[in-house]
């Protein structure tokens, strides 16, 4: 049988990256559903973990798991696209300890002390830059994600310029660049607040509406030219198409958050003009995968693989571009703007882009790792539970809270009576309750997801991948 | 893709769109960071203000409340709490104040931060200044947030 991994050394790394990234998954999950509970049993866990520390340990879970993501899928990849061993795989393994030991530091000092007494401890007076939304690390530690960003960007880097040069490898490559660039707005805190905001969105949109959807469509890409065989030229016709709009689009986008914090009000046009294109490269993927699905040249003995891959261009069209859409024209951003409309969107934008990209690497890469094609008939079944579990559960979270989001907005800004934002959140309790449930439907199919890395079953037959 | 449309076209509108887009937002963030001064209400950024800026910050006030529509969907909207309590900064501050420690049973409640009078009188301030950034079409919609 041919060998399944070129550069078992350097590939087999990710797999450290991707236990981390399932691990924290779950950590994440389990603080949504105690976020999900306090928002209908305001007391609950009060004040020991109060809402706004769970918050944080949600989605800086959330972004640290991505971010391991991301570079698991780097370290599988582009030993095998550039044709050679990792620049130093040492040092990749020397990252993923550093990065965890910080991520699982960070995550304990929210939990153990208050968020003040975290910021005196680590001396946030010397480069203040802790308290902003998604960005509440201490300073030291984002220091340390952009050391350990920066020695992995060294280390593909130099794999790659070495190497054989892929469009995928300098895609991704040029994603992650931009990823390190942008994070270093998070040292940026003005005191005035309106360019605080002004620049906070040059992390947070320019990274999921920007260098992030280059990575995306890399990840995606990729695991496409080994799952249908297709022709790389088709493939790399459309990726370069697809991140062409991304950046046409997103970047000029941006001005979607800048209607209402004080900006000029031309952004009010431009905002909504460009970033109404935003679906455009999400719709895109979407044509790419089932395209290249349908004309594959072989069967992949990985179905899991598969689905997820095109679950990930259905869900991210859906989560970004649907439901971004629906809030982005200035004039209905103008009554929706920080409602749970907001919410509805953010969850299923990142589940279906940046999570699901992740599962599609890991489902493909993990097994290969392990030594097979692909993974056992049962433990594949059990993956697509999960797949359905997980996607259904995130479509009726985004349905309840959006429904909650229609009449908040309704109640409390466009009626003739306004209401306060408290009566209204009493009144659509209902929605959040329904919200639970579904989170909690969430969390079991991920249960079942890291059980499907277990289970014992029937090898599937493997076919021949060297034509 | 039809194959008059060549890998080749694709990577040119790829190099050409980003770089072109880039610069003009570069241009953009120039002029927006020259206008904003006529909005920003930099006038009262006083070092009181600047003070509660700090402790909004360092007590994740954003994690649960929203600032001019950012923020988190927990608890009310402040950028115009100022006006909501009736422009009186003493109001803020008494409500700050009086959070009850262990919460208020089965709400949700504010945590008692347990401010000492020179920084309630700060946050209070910040409030304030943030009411006085001119947004565009006066947003938040009413003075429910
Ligand atoms: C995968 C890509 C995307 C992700 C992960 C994502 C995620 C998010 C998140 C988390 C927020 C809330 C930010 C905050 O806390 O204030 C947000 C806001 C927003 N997003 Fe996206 N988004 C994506 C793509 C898009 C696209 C393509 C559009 C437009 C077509 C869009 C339109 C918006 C708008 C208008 C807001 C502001 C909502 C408000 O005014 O409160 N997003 N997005
Ligand atoms: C069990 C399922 C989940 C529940 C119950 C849940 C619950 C919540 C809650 C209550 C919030 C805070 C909203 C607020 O600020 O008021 C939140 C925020 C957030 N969650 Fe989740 N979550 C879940 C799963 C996820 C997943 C799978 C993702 C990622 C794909 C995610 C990403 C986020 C993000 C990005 C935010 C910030 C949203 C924003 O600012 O708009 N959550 N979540
Ligand atoms: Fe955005």
């Amino acid at each position: 049988m041919e060998q399944l991994m070129k550069f078992p050394k350097s590939q087999s790394i990710a797999k450290l990256y991707f236990i981390a990234a399932i691990g924290l998954f779950v950590g994440q999950i389990l603080f949504g559903t105690i976020l999900g509970l306090q928002y209908v049993m305001g007391d609950f866990l009060f004040p020991e973990i109060p809402f706004n520390v769970a918050r944080m340990v949600h989605t800086n879970l959330l972004i640290v798991w991505l971010l391991f993501g991301f570079m698991g899928a780097a370290y599988y990849l582009i030993p095998e696209e550039s044709e050679r061993e990792l620049y130093a795989p040492w040092l990749a393994k020397l990252m993923f300890w550093i990065f965890l030991a910080a991520g699982v530091a960070t995550i304990l000092g929210y939990l153990l002390v208050p968020y003040a007494t975290l910021a005196e401890i680590t001396m946030n007076d010397l480069l203040p830059t802790m308290g902003r939304e998604f960005l509440e690390q201490p300073t030291i530690t984002k220091i340390g994600i952009v050391i350990v960003v920066l020695a992995f960007l060294f280390n593909i880097g130099m794999t790659i310029l070495t190497g054989r040069k892929t469009v995928i490898t300098l895609v991704l490559m040029t994603g992650l660049v931009g990823l390190a660039v942008f994070f270093l707005f998070a040292f940026y805190l003005p005191d005035n607040l309106v360019l605080d905001k002004y620049f906070w969105w040059f992390v947070v949109h320019l990274w999921v509406e920007g260098v992030w959807e280059l990575i995306m469509a890399a990840m995606l890409a990729y695991v496409l030219i080994k799952v249908t065989g297709v022709d790389r030229e088709v493939v790399e016709k459309w990726l370069y198409i697809i991140i062409a709009m991304a950046l046409i689009s997103g970047l000029i986008g941006t001005g979607h958050h800048f209607f209402w914090i004080g900006t000029p009000s031309y952004w009010q046009w431009l905002g909504s003009i460009f970033s109404a294109l935003e679906p455009i490269p999400f719709f895109m993927m979407t044509l790419f995968a089932f395209n290249v699905v349908n004309k594959r040249r072989r069967d992949h003995p990985n179905k899991a693989a598969v689905l997820w891959a095109l679950g990930t261009a259905v869900m991210a069209f859906l989560g970004a571009g649907v439901w971004g859409f629906l809030h982005t024209l200035a004039p209905i951003n103008y009554y929706t703007h920080g409602t749970q409309i907001t919410a509805a969107h953010g969850h299923m934008a990142f589940y279906g882009a940046y999570v699901m990209v992740n599962l599609t690497v890991i489902s493909y890469a993990m097994p290969i790792i392990n030594g097979r094609q692909a993974n056992n008939q049962r433990a594949q079944v059990l993956e697509m539970w999960s797949f359905w579990l997980m996607t259904v559960a995130m479509v009726f979270i985004t349905l309840f809270l959006t429904g909650a989001g229609i009449l908040q907005v309704y109640l409390q800004r466009y009626s003739d009576t306004p209401l306060d934002f408290m009566v209204v959140q009493d009144k659509i309790a209902i929605f959040y309750w329904l919200r639970e449930i579904a989170g909690i439907v969430f969390l079991i199919g991920l249960l079942i997801y890291v059980y499907s890395f277990f289970a014992k079953g029937e090898e599937v037959k493997t076919v021949d991948m060297t034509s | 893709m039809r194959e008059t449309f060549t890998k080749g076209m694709a990577r040119n509108i790829y190099y050409g769109g980003g770089v072109f887009f880039f610069l003009v937002l570069i241009g953009l963030t120039v002029d927006t960071v020259n206008r904003i001064s006529k909005t920003d209400n930099r006038e009262n950024l006083t070092e009181e203000v600047i003070a509660g800026k700090r402790l909004w910050e360092i007590n994740d006030c954003i994690g649960c409340h929203s600032l001019m529509g950012e923020g988190a969907y927990f608890a009310p909207e402040l950028g115009n709490v100022y006006t909501r309590f009736g422009n009186s900064t003493d109001a803020i501050k008494g409500f700050i104040m009086s959070r009850p420690k262990d919460g208020i049973p089965g709400r949700r409640s504010m945590p008692q931060f347990n401010f000492t009078p020179e920084e309630l009188e700060q946050i209070a301030q910040f409030l304030k200044y943030v009411d006085g950034i001119k947004t565009a079409r006066d947003w938040p919609p009413n003075v429910k947030g």
